[in-house]
């Protein structure tokens, strides 16, 4: 894989090793029967929060889909549709509608700006925003000035941006507009959660506190919690909630990769 | 670099398509396949017009989403590669490339270089699967599996579901993929109680979709990008025939 996409041997050359961004540690919040705070809704793999840290280990995502897929969820799910057996659904219900409102209206409104940018260049700034004050190293600096660019960036998508087509048929450009919406929101609220954390911690690496050989160093007495952020409403700041961590069978301990 | 493409475009199912003629230039040679087609896509937005619509997922050559006939080969002309991990390198400055969606009955055309691939979908409905009865899940290796049992299944298992090998034979053939789904069940002692039953329904579903007749021209084995071999033909042919003389 590495030859096809370098083009070059690595038996004869050297590899090139370089950062990328990978999955996020995180996601949606769920209980031990790995359902959401809203009833009926589970949430599984890489989706939910359970199993990463401060740190996720590669290949995780097909090891969690299994174990939540395979083990969790036909002991947990079943339980919650026993309640509803022979019950039909149908899509009159007002959440229901209230739901496909919001997606049509959507909808409508990214196919009708009619602006000059792209999509994917967007999604390109967006991602650059992130890498450079959210990525492999953040300050709180950096992350107050991607708080403050994140939603003038958002502001200018809903009126600069460009998406052909029609919600008739395939409109792969609609996909990823829709998909870039949910990006915004998740790309602010990385940014909150990696500013309200003032310590070094796995990948979250604040460059205000390191050791004097440069390691992550943590703040155990203060931030020994899961942060588990809740949505007030859209244009409201996320509420936190501390999930503390406690250690029967292990001491809390500096790593060290020597 | 610069390249001239021609591309199928086809605003939907019922529509009629037609080759159209593109230019891509400043292409890097690092670029890949779909990047050059991503370029190529935001240019045409900002011109007003509608980008190609192609499938892509992973770009890691894994999930078996993106497939196009570039100058009518299957994923194109680098052998054992997905057309994600086809990088224009592979192609000479001034080149005129021809993309197309898969040409056959039993994979309609969609949009553009998009197509429905749901026969394959139906034939690992008919029987691509182990039954379990609910419980716990069993131990990891509570079931010893020879080694070159193991392997050959593997080799199977490596089967994306791209459906190159389709829109490769002249026949529009399905034997290659389905094959290659039996045996991974079949050689496995987890799958080797259900096999009769797997390969009768899977065969039946095959025909049933608009597949065509194979005539061992492999053609399959010579585009897979995960090089399946037609070895699994044969022994689905085989387990096919042991069922239906049971």
């Amino acid at each position: 894989m590495y030859e096809r996409i370098t083009g070059e041997d690595p038996y004869r050359v050297p590899m090139r090793i370089f950062p990328a961004p990978h999955y996020t540690m995180g996601g949606l919040w769920v209980d031990y029967n790995l359902s959401s705070n809203v009833s009926g809704l589970y949430v599984i793999g890489e989706a939910n929060f359970s199993d990463h840290g401060a740190n996720r280990l590669g290949a995780s995502a097909l090891m969690q889909g299994l174990a939540d897929g395979y083990f969790v969820l036909p002991a947990t799910i079943c339980d919650y549709l026993s309640e509803f057996l022979g019950e039909s659904v149908d899509d009159q219900h007002p959440a229901f509608r209230e739901a496909q409102q919001q997606v049509r209206e959507t909808t409508e409104q990214l196919l009708s700006i009619g602006g000059s940018r792209t999509v994917d260049d967007f999604h390109r700034e967006l991602g650059k925003l992130c890498w450079e004050h959210c990525g492999m190293e953040r300050s709180a600096g950096g992350l107050q000035k991607a708080l403050e660019l994140i939603p003038a960036l958002r502001d200018e998508f809903w009126h600069d941006v460009t998406v052909p087509g029609n919600n008739e048929d395939i409109n792969q450009s609609l996909e990823k507009a829709g998909r870039l919406v949910d990006f915004f929101e998740l790309a602010e609220l990385m940014c909150h959660d990696a500013l309200a954390r003032d310590e070094s911690c796995g990948t979250h690496f604040r460059i205000e506190h390191q050791t004097a050989e440069g390691e992550a160093l943590r703040n155990d007495e203060q931030y020994a919690f899961v942060s588990a952020w809740e949505y007030t409403g859209k244009g409201h700041a996320p509420r936190l909630h501390k999930e503390e961590l406690t250690f029967e069978s292990v001491e809390l301990a500096q790593r060290s990769y020597k | 670099m610069n390249r001239k493409l021609l591309v199928w475009r086809q605003s939907g199912p019922k529509t009629t398509g037609k080759m159209t003629r593109y230019h891509a230039p400043d292409i890097s040679p690092d670029m890949s396949f779909l990047e050059m087609l991503d370029v190529v896509n935001e240019r045409l937005i900002l011109d007003g017009e509608e980008p190609i619509a192609f499938e892509h997922d992973c770009r890691e050559g894994i999930c078996g989403s993106c497939g196009m006939m570039i100058n009518g080969q299957a994923h194109g002309p680098l052998p054992g590669t997905t057309t994600c991990q086809l990088h224009m390198r592979h192609f000479s400055d001034g080149d005129t490339i021809y993309i197309e969606p898969w040409r056959s009955g039993a994979f309609p055309v969609l949009k553009d270089l998009i197509v429905d691939r749901a026969a394959f979908d139906r034939v690992i409905q008919a029987g691509g699967f182990i039954s379990v009865s609910t419980g716990e899940a069993p131990d990891a290796n509570a079931i010893p599996i020879p080694k070159d049992v193991a392997d050959a299944a593997f080799d199977s298992a490596t089967c994306i579901g791209c459906g190159a090998c389709v829109a490769q034979c002249p026949n529009g053939a399905g034997q290659l993929f389905v094959s290659a789904k039996v045996s991974h069940l079949n050689l496995l002692p987890q799958g080797h109680v259900e096999r009769e039953k797997r390969v009768t329904r899977m065969v039946s579903q095959m025909e049933k979709e608009s597949f065509g007749s194979c005539r061992n021209y492999a053609e399959c084995e010579a585009v897979c990008p995960k090089n399946i071999s037609i070895d699994n033909i044969c022994r689905m042919n085989r387990d096919y025939l042991t069922a239906r003389s049971v």
